[in-house]
């Protein structure tokens, strides 16, 4: 191959690699937003949260990658039910606002909450055999692989348990009507726990996944990619899942290829500027429309 | 009770008067330690490489000053890993211990306040291991402090060595460097390893940045891949070096990779494991050195406390060496003449290599160490010139 598609070639797998864990985060922006059109800023800290019950799990309980994976989902999506419990359900009522304030509230709460317990960074271990592939000069790493195909995989699941299972029928529902949705028999209650344990669950698997890939965590790593999933989310159309997969996609593209183009201090620069004038554009995101069917 | 205290007092008494009364005059003085706050292993390892320092000297007699010799008494401070506590301690030293020179504080944070105080009292103050230029200069005129030294090199001063260890034993043609672009200390040795590196002949390849806190370089190693570097230096921090590495390693990156003194903390090892293995960094001085004066100090910092000196240690003990030399030089106990006498002095042969201070500033002209990571272990590999 010559060293140009190469060259190419390498940053477009580093992208769909980014994009990866940058979507498993946006879907849970979007779940929420699409049941209750509330934005959950606490999210990225569930996915700092992820980060440190995977480093739990594998240093303290020295399990092996696939339990810990497990156990990081199912702890992150507790988490998740647990906030809205707690925090979200009582303000169910009142101004969006409010509920606004306290998402950033417990994201505060979860930061400092880590940090009063591990003020220094962590070393997740590698659970991992990693071994490099070298096709034709593009590296591929048994990692990259992992992460893209486990986050597709998720990604699928989800697709189709919010289109073709009666769960997923009752959380569309109830995104289109909360007043007589739940007279027809649909559990209001239950089906937003599942939203939220869904949303914080692949958090969770978004955490490890990030543990693996960039094996240092700390307490404050859920701020700048929690903001980038958000991002995510609002440039594939807010509460469109398949909307919130393309955006992340994209974020994580045009975020490498702007590197790849440009002098690398003007990444932010740049990515964002092209991220305001897709939104100036498509000011509902790609696939979102003023009125469309939500999750 | 009370006759056992006054006898106690008497004896105390007795004692202290059998001391003056011995014809030995002492001098006293000073340092400033981290000895408890954030970072009390460096405290530790300056206390400890200070009194032995000291009890070398007093056994070999005393130092000459002079005609006579004069046995060094020892005022150690805490400065808690505080600020406000470093300049009250050096206040405290220099005007009720009336200390004739002070050795420290180690971090950068702690020296800049202690020197400002040594600086107006007129006290020469040696600090081991801060590399901040701003620590020897005066604030308000951007010149050198009269009164402030340090033993160590300055930040600025790495950068050129690295430059001339890569295209000379590196053989190293071609460089990249990827640095933290929101950090000064990064940023600072990135340019001036950029520019020195073009000076000698060099070509920068590929000279990417970041911002702190993030966590996926891909984009720029990839970049810095295609660019086809013979070396990569990498001037940051030991918690992201690790990433940096391992990231390159997956992109199927093979050139080898250099750093700076902040690569020199154990923790590298722990998060890079083998990854690091075979790269190089710059420091201050290695435990395994050579060198016959750094051997028998190392034998006897061993000896004495059971554990190899650090850099800080190496580092405070070339303090006191240089005081001492100063000392010996000035033939009098006065704070002035001391002064003049560090500032003139002649090559001196210490741990952690020869230094000389020059004429009109008060870093020392030194060089430093290049470590290489082998096996879990730094290792000295060579000492490396301005």
């Amino acid at each position: 191959m010559s060293e140009g598609i190469v060259y190419w070639l390498q940053q477009a797998l580093n992208a769909l690699q980014l994009g990866s864990i940058y979507a498993l985060i946006a879907l849970g922006y979007t779940m929420v937003y699409g049941i209750l059109t509330m934005i959950n800023f606490a999210h990225g800290d569930v996915f700092m949260i992820g980060a440190f019950f995977c480093f739990l799990a594998a240093v303290y309980l020295g399990l092996p990658f696939v339990p810990t994976l497990l156990l990081t989902m199912l702890g992150a999506a507790l988490v998740g039910v647990m906030i809205e419990r707690l925090a979200y359900k009582p303000l169910r009522h009142a101004p969006r606002v409010s509920a606004i304030i306290t998402a950033l509230g417990i994201g505060i709460f979860l930061e400092n909450f880590t940090l009063a317990l591990a003020p220094y960074p962590k070393n997740i271990p590698p659970l991992l055999e990693n071994v490099t592939w070298d096709l034709g000069g593009v590296s591929l790493s048994s990692l990259q692989v992992i992460i893209i195909f486990l986050s597709l995989g998720l990604m699928f699941v989800l697709d189709y348990v919010v289109h073709r299972t009666p769960v997923g029928i009752a959380m569309r529902a109830i995104s289109w009507d909360k007043t007589f949705v739940p007279l027809m028999g649909v559990p209001l209650d239950l089906i937003i726990s599942v939203t939220f344990a869904i949303g914080a669950g692949l958090a969770g698997a978004a955490g490890t996944m990030y543990g693996l890939a960039y094996p240092v965590i700390d307490p404050y790593m859920g701020i700048m990619v929690g903001w980038k999933a958000f991002i995510s989310a609002v440039v594939g159309g807010i509460g469109n899942i398949r909307g919130a997969m393309i955006g992340a996609f994209i974020l994580g593209g045009v975020e490498i290829m702007v590197t790849a183009f440009f002098p690398s201090t003007y990444r932010d620069f740049v990515a964002f500027t092209l991220l305001l004038l897709l939104i100036v554009v498509r000011p509902y995101g790609i696939l979102g429309q003023p009125r469309t069917q939500k999750v | 009770m009370r006759k056992a205290l006054s006898l106690l007092l008497f004896s105390v008494l007795v004692s202290l008067g059998v001391a003056a009364w011995g014809a030995e005059k002492t001098l006293k003085l000073g340092v400033i330690a981290e000895l408890t706050g954030d970072m009390p292993a460096v405290g530790t390892s300056c206390k400890n490489a200070a009194e032995l320092a000291v009890k070398e000297i007093n056994a070999a007699g005393g130092l000459p000053v002079g005609k006579e010799k004069m046995k060094v008494d020892l005022v150690v401070e805490d400065n808690a890993g505080k600020a406000d506590q470093s300049a009250a301690a050096a206040q405290k030293l220099i005007t009720q211990d009336e200390v004739l020179a002070i050795v420290g504080p180690n971090a950068s944070r702690y020296a800049i306040p202690a020197a400002e105080i040594a600086e107006s009292s007129e006290t020469v103050l040696i600090t081991p291991w801060s590399t901040a230029p701003k620590t020897t200069l005066d604030t308000a005129t951007n010149q050198p402090k009269k009164y402030v030294f340090r033993a160590c090199f300055i930040d600025p001063f790495q950068g050129g060595v690295l430059a001339k260890f890569a295209l000379e034993k590196l053989k190293a043609k071609k460089a990249a460097v990827l640095y933290d672009v929101a950090s000064d200390y990064n940023k600072g040795i990135a340019e001036v390893f950029k520019a020195s590196y073009e000076k000698q002949g060099g070509k920068i390849v590929a000279f990417e940045t970041y911002t702190t806190n993030d966590k996926d370089f891909s984009a720029q190693l990839t970049k810095i891949k295609d660019a086809k570097p013979d070396v990569i230096f990498l001037p940051n921090y030991y918690s992201e070096v690790p990433l940096q590495v391992q990231q390159a390693k997956r992109l199927g990156i093979n050139v080898p990779f250099i750093g700076s003194d902040s690569w020199g903390s154990n923790e590298l090892l722990t998060l890079g494991g083998a990854d690091l293995n075979g790269y190089y960094f710059s420091t201050h001085y290695a435990a395994d050195n050579a060198a016959p004066v750094a051997k028998k100090f190392i034998a006897d910092y061993e000896k004495a406390y059971g554990a190899k000196p650090d850099d800080v240690a190496a580092l405070t003990y070339d303090a006191f060496g240089l005081l001492f030399g100063a000392i010996k030089s000035a033939g009098k106990v006065d704070r002035e003449a001391i002064r003049a006498a560090l500032s003139t002095l002649p090559s001196y042969k210490g741990v952690t290599g020869d230094m000389k201070f020059q004429a009109d500033s008060r870093d020392p002209i030194k060089s430093a160490v290049i470590l290489q990571i082998k096996d879990g272990k730094f290792t000295y590999f060579t000492n490396a010139n301005p």
